[in-house]
């Protein structure tokens, strides 16, 4: 078993940049979205196609986005 | 002048844990910040370790308890001589916390697998879903080596030492206390900022694109251009205190620091400690 079609690509999600990485294992597609700056991972999906991974982590990912809150800075 | 440090040393490819991961001395482990990634599809022969409840103290705030981390080890099948590589997810964020209690601990030979769990998925070499079952030792850890570890009180004197550098591996908006966490993951302080004085250098300016680590000279410069040099004691911390272990590896293992700390206590002490200076 190896990973296949594996593909990474930038997007913006409520105002954040994400880091969108998607790819097969056997029959069954993963997807992980991490924040880009740092770089941690807080969405993932899986599903039997790249489409219903990456729609159902970028569901996630918008729902923790929006309990971010930004602060006013100097 | 930077002692640049042979990476060669605790670095390994994904080309050379291709080649040795049967090596009956060489025992591969992943270590994620998404504890469910193992299961997925893992470096076959590989063990996972679950940060959350396996390398650390689950009662009191803590490192993993001396006795816990030498049931880990035997039941991985490691024993003192075994060389550990470690990989995982986030550029390798939880394979350098383990790299770190593992140096604690006086571990000999620990390697991590340049450029992590994204480099071995991009590309697309063997994986395994079974999780792997070792036959167990009897590991003998040694006493702690508190040498690398940085506590609050030391943290709090270094303010009034100009010897004493400390780096802030968070993300600029962390660092400013625009947020109080990365983005998309629970808040974790009551105050934003940073302790005073601190060097905001972020951990994932040591990596390349695709997870490995910059050259030494490059990663030289990188800190050398903030103040960040030998002659100097150092001291990383972040959140929790996962990516400054990151920095640290690099300033001790990449670049040959001799005085390097991890302030595992981290923003998640500093900033929910009452009366703590802080700037924005």
């Amino acid at each position: 078993m190896k990973s296949e079609e594996f593909s990474e690509r930038r997007e913006e999600l409520n105002g954040w940049p994400i880091n969108i990485v998607s790819y097969r294992v056997g029959d069954r597609y993963y997807c992980t979205i991490d924040n880009v700056d740092p770089g941690a991972r807080f969405a993932r999906a899986e599903g039997t196609t790249r489409e219903e991974a990456e729609s159902t982590a970028l569901e996630k990912a918008a729902r923790y986005l929006e309990q971010t809150r930004r602060f006013p800075t100097a | 002048m930077t002692t640049v440090v042979s990476g060669s040393e605790v670095l390994v490819n994904t080309d050379w844990v291709a080649q040795h991961r049967t090596d009956p001395n060489v025992r591969v482990v992943e270590v994620d910040v998404d504890t469910a990634a193992y299961l997925q599809g893992h470096v076959p022969g590989a063990i996972g370790w679950n940060w959350t409840t396996e390398l650390c103290d689950t009662l009191v705030r803590d490192i993993v308890p001396k006795a816990k981390l030498e049931q880990l080890l035997g039941s991985s099948g490691i024993t003192p001589q075994s060389t550990i590589v470690l990989y995982g997810d986030n550029n390798n964020w939880f394979a350098a916390w383990a790299f770190w209690q593992l140096k604690i601990y006086g571990h000999g030979a620990v390697r991590i697998m340049d450029g992590g769990r994204k480099k071995w998925l991009a590309e697309g070499r063997d994986l395994e879903t079974q999780p792997s079952r070792p036959t167990a030792t009897t590991y003998t850890a040694q006493d702690p080596d508190l040498s690398i570890r940085a506590f609050l009180s030391e943290v709090q004197r270094a303010l009034a030492r100009p010897e004493t550098v400390l780096v802030d591996v968070r993300s600029p908006q962390e660092f400013t206390g625009e947020i109080l966490a990365p983005p998309g993951l629970p808040e974790t302080c009551q105050r934003g900022g940073h302790i005073p004085g601190a060097k905001s250098i972020p951990w994932a300016k040591a990596c390349n694109d695709d997870g490995t680590f910059k050259s030494a000279s490059d990663l030289a410069s990188l800190y050398g251009a903030q103040g960040v040099t030998p002659d100097r004691d150092v001291i990383a911390y972040c959140r929790i205190g996962e990516r400054s272990s990151h920095t640290w590896f690099v300033l001790k293992y990449l670049l040959g620091f001799p005085h390097v700390k991890n302030y595992d206590g981290s923003w998640t002490e500093w900033g929910n400690l009452v009366g703590a200076p802080v700037e924005r």
